[in-house]
């Protein structure tokens, strides 16, 4: 079954925090594959999470 | 060791970071004072392996763990209900939930302001968030502490705690390429 780009966002966001299920993973990465919006979104999710966590350690 | 008065300079940075996460000035204050005391309590260990704001920030993230945890306590949050409205993360998408706008690609000027000027940003970002929303954020993104802490000290479940880091981190990205990146999409 394939995920439209709300529910994959919301995927994005959840694998920050945890291990995503085998068949979430499979659908997600899928999707990415097809979907460059998605894909950018991904990337931009962890680079804010990457300077949260900088700016956190007071770097 | 460290000068109090190097200590002392870190103040304002110390404020930000808090004010960032509690929301409060009076509380916020507080946990300043409380870190500012044990930093020059303990000034004599530091032997400068970090900077002084990196020390300095890892006594503050234990002492906003406990404030925070006080502070779900005492301090009646929104209602839930409230928090869970989905309208804004709605709005992103058209009826079949694709994006409503391409995502630009951000490069390296976009990426060097995020990661340059985070506290900046956040501020007034989260502005506009729900304060539990913002709270949640700041624990998991800025501090980086488990969902399972997290939940705990929201009061809240797993998922409602995945749902508001997920509408935080939809706002922060939306108020960055709209305010500060000048993507203006929405």
């Amino acid at each position: 079954m394939r995920i439209n780009c709300k529910q994959a966002s919301r995927l994005i966001s959840d694998a920050l925090d945890r291990p995503l299920s085998k068949s979430e993973y499979l659908r997600l990465r899928i999707h990415l594959f097809l979907c460059g919006n998605c894909s950018e979104f991904s990337r931009q999710l962890q680079l804010m999470q990457k300077a949260a966590r900088k700016a956190g350690r007071g770097e | 060791m460290i000068t109090p008065e190097l200590i002392e300079a870190e103040r304002p940075y110390l404020l930000r970071y808090a004010l960032a996460q509690l929301r409060d000035r009076q509380a916020a204050d507080e946990v300043v004072q409380e870190t500012l005391l044990a930093a020059l309590e303990s000034r004599k260990s530091f032997v400068g392996k970090s900077a002084p704001r990196t020390w300095l920030t890892s006594i503050l993230r234990f002492k906003l763990i406990d404030a925070v945890r006080r502070q779900s306590r005492e301090v009646p949050l929104e209602s839930f209900e409230d928090t869970l409205d989905d309208a804004d993360v709605d709005a992103l998408f058209d009826a079949s939930g694709h994006w409503q706008h391409a995502i630009r690609e951000w490069t390296g000027p976009e990426q060097e302001l995020v990661a340059k000027q985070f506290w900046e940003v956040f501020e007034r970002c989260a502005q506009v968030m729900p304060r539990r929303t913002a709270m949640a954020f700041v624990m998991r993104e800025v501090i980086g502490m488990e969902i399972a802490d997290i939940c705990n000290n929201l009061g809240i479940t797993a998922t409602n705690c995945s749902v508001l880091l997920y509408r935080a981190r939809m706002s922060l990205r939306e108020c960055l390429e709209i305010r500060w990146l000048g993507g203006g999409a929405a």
